[in-house]
């Protein structure tokens, strides 16, 4: 591992081809995307298509990235460049996630008592929660909290623990340690994983029962979605970890990770207290 | 990539020989902000002319009353995708454009902090651009309900609507991305010494401006998800039967919305800030006042969305709070204009086209920014919802504002981007003409606005027709106007009077200690700030 010659000087990487690729990639991907949702023939192989190069390049451009780690190109300055980076990209998470969380609690406390006191579009409807709308005349049987929803806040919570476990290691040199957290965490992720798509399985409701099907499925669906992602980085971070990626000094990808699935951990909270229990 | 070959001392060696690459790959594969920075501002004035070409169609049906040219659902695409390739297309990569070529100038750092995904978010916006432009091509033609994209009229298109929602998403995407990269560079990447209160002001309106990007284009997307899960996934977000709410699109479209027309006006501030001392030959005067009046707007900006909702009918407690949180905007923007009187008070001004578009932009900004308080009123703005009033306003803020202040920017820099001076005639003959035409064409609409005509209509009552011809006509001139623009672009970028280090003399930022133009990669070890 080459020391830096010259720590004034920023790493700034040689022209490259991955992020035309990764244009190109979303192009297709949405053009597919585009015809799926208005159900011509070519959209599933388009969007295929379009997944695929997708794929290229993450392996591409993060393994370039890896590769330029480990050669010891990122300095000091490098390093809290990405740490800055990744702090205002789970930021601008927070905001997605809190423009659904004022979908709900717009559609919840304002829209449908609204729609309950006018009487002139729907005679006879009453504001309650959950609801279908009073187009739609479903009752909805809404999922019990303190089933596996409250289940699934212990194995997040116990996940937050071992990721947390994880960086103790690896700030003590106790490289078991690291491997161990990081395993344990894979694992809590998948159990997450799977309880949530059993509990969709069982649900007596659908994304199409009204304001509340919508609010509840996208809102747990897109933090399952997250989930999924932060699954796949720590399996990603694990192996590193196998492979003796990460040192005392120099392992911000590991904490880039650990913030990220803590940032997964704090929203399931928000939803288990404002979708699933009040 | 090579590893062996880039270590810091192999970088330093290959930065004396300072060669760009050649060919295509230099643009489609550039890791160079400065490089970036030149495909952000041709791929805005690209769009500008495409965007500004429908507006010409748009003045030549109302030229006079009755259906000329257009269908009305054509006319209708018009003044949609006018809206929104102008402001995502032009108006926003222009400035992004701007800060890719001064940020790290401005700062002294060798780039921008993240390279390689400076170039992604460029490269999106032509995958973004081509589904726009494709969407108008696709039966049933391209998104007719306005830029806002209100439902449940969005429901209704075809599938150039799931287009433009995705299109909306890619550039969404190039949006945060470049927005982190920028509050990167800028809190990671200065100079030594350079404290946050030694910063030229347009890096701390751009590090604003970024930190408003990343807080509200995801809430963007959110807004624009959801209507396509209403579209095609079965939801009830927007319609009442299923318990939903049209109306509660607008909030949230608008909590993105209002602080996205900061995020088109914050870096033209900076721009003029930067500008109009250099030709009054003074420092920028309450230099501490503009950051804070900035971050105030930026702050104001988040909770008075709803006034471009008074008509919904919402609460009157809710009417009156964001009326009166709207009149507050005011006062740091009454900050901004009196600093900017304050600088030129005593200075030895001389008026190049820069100095002429910025002393423009604060005459007219102003009206602009005053006809704004005159819509915040919501009696006012109850009778004005939807006319040519608003058309005005708007154009005043975002045309003689912010477009009008990327001129000054352009001109003000070309010399130091392409080493050459600017045909200085032809400059200012491009700016009479602008401020000219400019006038012609919208200070009519604040009459026919208050007279009562409805904006996104081809076709009128016979009152309307002199106003309308005079705006018609001013915009032809307008629209000419800006091919002579492009022309003293392309004569600046092919040859010129050799621009010097520093061709205005008024100038003291860091841009200025550099060649003209500047090697491909400037500071690449930083500069020591005192």
């Amino acid at each position: 591992m080459q020391a830096h010659s010259d720590s004034n000087v920023y790493y700034v990487p040689p022209p490259s081809i991955w992020p035309l690729v990764g244009s190109v990639a979303l192009l297709t991907l949405a053009t597919g995307f585009v015809l799926v949702m208005n159900k011509i023939a070519a959209g599933p192989y388009v969007m295929t298509l379009g997944m695929g190069i997708l794929l290229v390049m993450l392996f591409g451009w993060f393994g370039t990235v890896i590769k330029e780690s480990l050669a010891g190109k990122y300095s000091k300055q490098v390093d809290s460049s990405f740490r800055w980076g990744m702090v205002w990209f789970i930021f601008s998470e927070v905001m997605f996630f809190a423009g659904f969380f004022g979908a709900l609690y717009y559609a919840r406390n304002l829209a449908v008592p609204w729609l309950a006191d006018t009487q002139l579009l729907w005679p006879g409807f009453s504001a309650a929660w959950p609801t279908a709308g009073p187009g739609l005349k479903t009752v909805i049987d809404p999922v019990n909290a303190w089933g596996i929803p409250a289940l699934n806040t212990l194995i997040l919570l116990s996940s937050g623990a071992t990721v947390t476990w994880a960086h103790w290691g690896l700030q003590k040199g106790n490289q078991r340690q690291l491997k161990l957290g990081l395993a344990m965490t894979v694992a809590l992720g998948i159990l997450f994983i799977g309880f949530q798509i059993h509990e969709y399985a069982e649900a007596a409701f659908s994304i199409r029962d009204g304001i509340y099907g919508a609010t509840f499925y996208m809102l747990t669906g897109f933090h399952g979605f997250h989930v999924m992602m932060g699954t796949v980085m720590l399996i990603v971070i694990l192996f590193r970890s196998l492979a003796g990626h990460f040192t005392l000094e120099h392992h911000f990808a590991f904490e880039a990770v650990a913030w990220y699935w803590h940032f997964v951990d704090v929203i399931w909270l928000l939803l288990f207290v404002f979708v699933y229990w009040l | 990539m090579n590893t062996t070959t880039i270590n810091g001392a192999a970088a330093h060696h290959d930065h004396d020989h300072d060669h760009a690459p050649a060919g295509i790959m230099r643009w489609l594969t550039s890791t160079n902000h400065k490089d970036i920075g030149t495909l952000y501002l041709w791929f805005s004035l690209f769009m500008f002319f495409f965007a500004g070409a429908l507006a010409m169609v748009i003045r030549a049906e109302l030229f006079q009353p009755g259906l000329q040219l257009l269908q009305p659902n054509v006319f209708n695409q018009l003044t949609t995708m006018h809206g929104l390739i102008m402001i995502f297309g032009a108006i926003m990569p222009a400035l992004v454009g701007f800060a890719n070529w001064q940020v790290p100038l401005m700062i002294g750092a060798s780039d921008m902090a993240f390279p390689r995904l400076n170039n992604w978010s460029f490269w999106l916006l032509p995958a973004a651009g081509t589904l726009l432009i494709a969407s108008f091509f696709v039966p049933g033609g391209a998104i007719a309900g306005g830029w806002t994209m209100y439902p449940p009229l969005f429901m209704q298109g075809g599938i150039a609507y799931d287009m433009s929602i995705l299109a909306v998403h890619i550039l969404g995407i190039s949006s945060i991305m470049g927005a982190i990269n920028i509050i990167t560079t800028i809190l990671n990447m200065r100079a030594p010494g350079m404290t946050l209160m030694k910063m030229p002001l347009f890096v701390w309106t751009w590090l604003i401006t970024a930190y408003l990007l990343v807080a509200v284009m995801p809430v963007l997307a959110c807004a624009i998800t959801m209507l396509l899960t209403d579209r095609h996934f079965g939801t009830h977000f927007f319609d009442a039967a299923g318990g939903g709410d049209p109306i509660m699109f607008q909030h949230i479209f608008w909590f993105f919305g209002h602080p996205e027309v900061y995020i088109m006006i914050l870096p033209s501030f900076g721009i003029v800030s930067t500008v109009i001392p250099t030709f009054a030959r003074k420092p920028l005067f309450g230099y501490v006042s503009m950051v804070y009046a900035v971050a105030s707007i930026a702050f104001l900006s988040f909770i008075v969305w709803a006034h471009h909702m008074f008509t919904t009918g919402m609460p009157v407690a809710g009417q009156l709070f964001f009326m009166y949180a709207t009149m507050l905007i005011a006062i740091p923007t009454g900050i901004k204009v009196f600093n900017w009187v304050a600088t030129l008070w005593r200075g030895s001004i001389s008026f190049e086209t820069p100095m002429l578009f910025s002393l423009a932009f604060v005459f007219l900004f102003t009206i602009g920014g005053f006809s704004g308080l005159v819509l915040a009123l919501v009696p006012v703005d109850i009778q004005l919802q939807d006319t040519y009033y608003v058309v005005a306003h708007f154009h005043y803020v975002l045309f003689s504002g912010s477009a009008m202040s990327i001129m000054a920017g352009v001109y003000y820099w070309l010399p130091k981007w392409t080493g050459h001076m600017y045909d200085e005639k032809l400059g200012k003959l491009h700016f009479w003409l602008t401020t000219i035409a400019f006038n012609v064409t919208f200070f009519p609409m604040h009459f026919l606005g208050l007279a009562g005509m409805p904006r996104r209509i081809p076709d009128y009552s016979l009152q309307f027709t002199d106003f309308n011809k005079i705006a018609s006509l001013g915009g032809f001139l307008l629209g000419a106007s800006q091919l002579l623009f492009l022309y003293v672009v392309i004569k600046c970028v092919r040859g010129g009077e050799p621009a010097g280090n520093r061709p205005w003399d008024g100038a003291d930022s860091l841009e200025w200690t550099q060649t003209s133009p500047p090697p491909y990669h400037s500071f690449v070890t930083p500069p020591l700030v005192k």
